[in-house]
């Protein structure tokens, strides 16, 4: 049976994430189609369309959908989602947000952010903060999964030649209201997608400090993260944080500052390919997964950095 | 306003887990276990709404072991007016939870219900969202910010672009985030008088509620572990190993 990829996207442009998710269901095997819900978003089809390993992409366009609220977006793909042997999504905050309500619609388990396909019915996924992975055996008829990005390299973002096609779309359910969004500006590459990314974390000691990461981050083409405590200070927002229950990110290189390195943390950057770790506790427990851990204080050693690379 | 607050039981978040050694899960024999956080961030939010005069009564409800009620209790002494333990000693999905909060919601008839984000042991992120699909409710997930107003309730939700507000009808459903508040800790005449507080025990059967699940674990092993790294000595020695070694600037 064919497969049903729940794309992300903001009515514009189709999300990076996607790509990955793509390359999880080619994984499983089967016809890929992609669903675009939204409105507006003919470009995002296009380029869905383009995506290698997709042979279907499927449009719902409607203002209903223009902010994907789970209430109106859950119902449309729980309904598509019938004549599929699998729905999949992004583990993004989006895809979180619906899927569960798409797999109950169905009368299904989910299952959440795998990292591993192992066949089409069996599934690695990190649990208790990944310190343990569990490799899960599914018996629904629709197995709704959503995709950590950093499990699956990206689908080629052209190559393939899919057709659009547009379906019905179901009404407004009239339960919620989009009211406002304030979304982050920033030049720098996003967070769960560069190459290269530098947290801060408590020993920053406040906002103003994050400036030093962010030289350093500009000079290498880097994104700049956080931890959680740095969040709750205040320091920098909510999307920064790295984590357990915040962003996981696997780049090539990962620079934790002035971070312990709690589990919660641990969680979302350990699959990253090299660590680094300044801190000045030689102690910390970031040092027991940094390939170059440097024991000094961030305010000589990150401006020192900044001037080498 | 009755608010309606789930919670779990969960291995304490200080707790560094290992699998067993027949990968049947992880070793829970003599592990400290607590209140998952976010549903503490979630009781917290429900007593915060009792003291603006929002909410009326705060009914807690956890689906797990006996053993629970030691949650249900803690939360009772944060400020929650009864709890509902719907005992079973098997493992519940998310969906099984979420069938079973159905059939509390249909009875209590909550004009909200709260729940944390996300389990840290299972960290399905799942069961608010499920909830939200069997009672048509609306749903406000990783919420930082929560304000009843009339029949509808403003939730600003913390998304990987930043932050987005929703509207939502009530009755509606509300999963917290972090940065929602801080949860405060019991007082000893609190715990005290939670003792006294109602604790009803009932089953899912008796709530009209199968438990099977769709979904079953196969193994849990531990994850790769990352081979021991060096110290560098000075920031110039940094930067020639990842120049020249792992060749990733
Ligand atoms: C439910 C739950 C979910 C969580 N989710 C997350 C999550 O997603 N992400 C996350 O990060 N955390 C998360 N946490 C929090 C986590 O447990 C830690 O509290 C947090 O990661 C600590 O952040 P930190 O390392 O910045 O701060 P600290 O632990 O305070 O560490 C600060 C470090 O900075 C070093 N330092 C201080 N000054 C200097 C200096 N001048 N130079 C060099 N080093 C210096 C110190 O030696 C120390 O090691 C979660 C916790 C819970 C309970
Ligand atoms: N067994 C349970 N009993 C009561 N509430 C639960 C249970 N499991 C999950 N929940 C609620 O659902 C939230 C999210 O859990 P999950 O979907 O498992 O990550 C938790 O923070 C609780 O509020």
């Amino acid at each position: 049976m064919a497969i049903l990829v729940v794309a992300d996207h903001n009515n514009s442009a189709l999300g990076a994430s996607t790509l990955n998710t793509v390359t999880a269901a080619t994984a499983i095997g089967g016809d890929v189609h992609v669903l675009v819900a939204g409105t507006g978003c003919a470009a995002v089809a296009d380029a869905a369309a383009k995506v290698a390993g997709v042979s279907k992409v499927l449009l719902a366009d409607n203002a209903a959908y223009a902010n994907q609220l789970p209430e109106n977006v859950a119902p449309l793909v729980a309904e598509l989602g019938k004549g599929y042997g699998h729905v999949l999504a992004s583990a993004t905050t989006t895809g979180k947000n619906i899927l569960p309500r798409v797999a109950a619609a169905l009368d299904v388990d989910q299952i959440s952010e795998i990292t591993k396909v192992e066949s089409a019915d069996t599934f690695q996924r990190p649990i208790y903060a990944g310190n343990a992975i569990a490799t899960v055996q599914s018996s629904a008829a629709v197995k709704v999964i959503t995709v950590r990005s950093t499990g699956f390299d990206a689908a080629a973002a052209e190559g393939g030649s899919a057709a659009v096609e547009a379906v019905a779309t179901a009404n407004d359910a009239g339960v919620s209201a989009f009211v406002g969004e304030e979304l982050a500006k920033s030049d720098r590459p996003e967070l769960t997608a560069a190459k290269i990314v530098i947290s801060g974390g408590r020993g920053m000691q406040n906002g103003d400090n994050f400036e030093l990461l962010y030289k350093v981050a500009d000079k290498l083409g880097a994104a700049v993260g956080a931890s959680r405590a740095a969040v709750d200070a205040g320091f920098v927002p909510n999307d920064m944080q790295v984590g357990q229950t915040g962003k996981i990110v696997a780049p090539q290189l990962y620079v934790a500052v002035g971070i312990s390195g709690a589990i919660q943390h641990l969680a979302g950057m350990k699959d990253s390919k090299v660590i680094v770790a300044i801190n000045k506790d030689e102690e910390a427990p970031i040092f027991q997964v940094a390939d170059y851990g440097l024991v000094a204080d961030l305010f000589e050693a990150v401006p020192e950095l900044e001037s080498l690379v | 306003m009755k608010v309606l607050v789930a919670v779990k039981r969960v291995v304490d978040y200080n707790v560094k887990v290992r699998v067993k050694a027949d990968e049947t899960g992880v070793d829970l024999a003599n592990v400290k276990m607590s209140m998952n956080p976010f549903c503490e961030i979630a009781v917290e939010e429900a007593v915060r709404l009792k003291e603006k005069g929002v909410a009326s009564e705060i009914v807690v409800v956890t689906i797990g072991p006996k053993e629970a009620q030691e949650q249900l209790r803690t939360a009772l002494a944060l400020g929650a007016d009864r709890a509902i333990l719907v005992e079973t000693a098997e493992e519940v999905g998310s969906l099984g939870v979420a069938k079973v909060l159905k059939a509390v919601v249909e009875k209590e008839q909550p004009g909200l219900v709260i729940l944390g984000k996300q389990s840290i042991d299972s960290d399905n992120n799942q069961t608010g969202q499920m909830l939200g699909a069997l009672t048509g409710m609306p749903q406000g997930t990783f919420a930082s910010k929560v304000e009843v107003a009339g029949d509808r309730v403003n939730v600003t939700r913390e998304i990987d672009g930043g932050l987005q507000t929703v509207a939502l009808n009530l009755p509606a459903i509300v999963t917290t985030d972090l940065r929602l508040n801080e949860p405060r800790y019991a007082s000893l005449p609190n715990i005290m008088k939670a003792k006294k507080k109602p604790l009803d025990v009932q089953t899912a059967d008796a709530l009209g509620v199968a438990l099977t699940s769709t979904v079953k674990t196969v193994k849990v092993t531990p994850p790769p572990t990352r081979q021991a790294g060096i110290k560098v000595k000075t920031v110039a020695e940094l930067v020639e190993k990842l120049k020249n070694e792992a060749k990733v600037i």
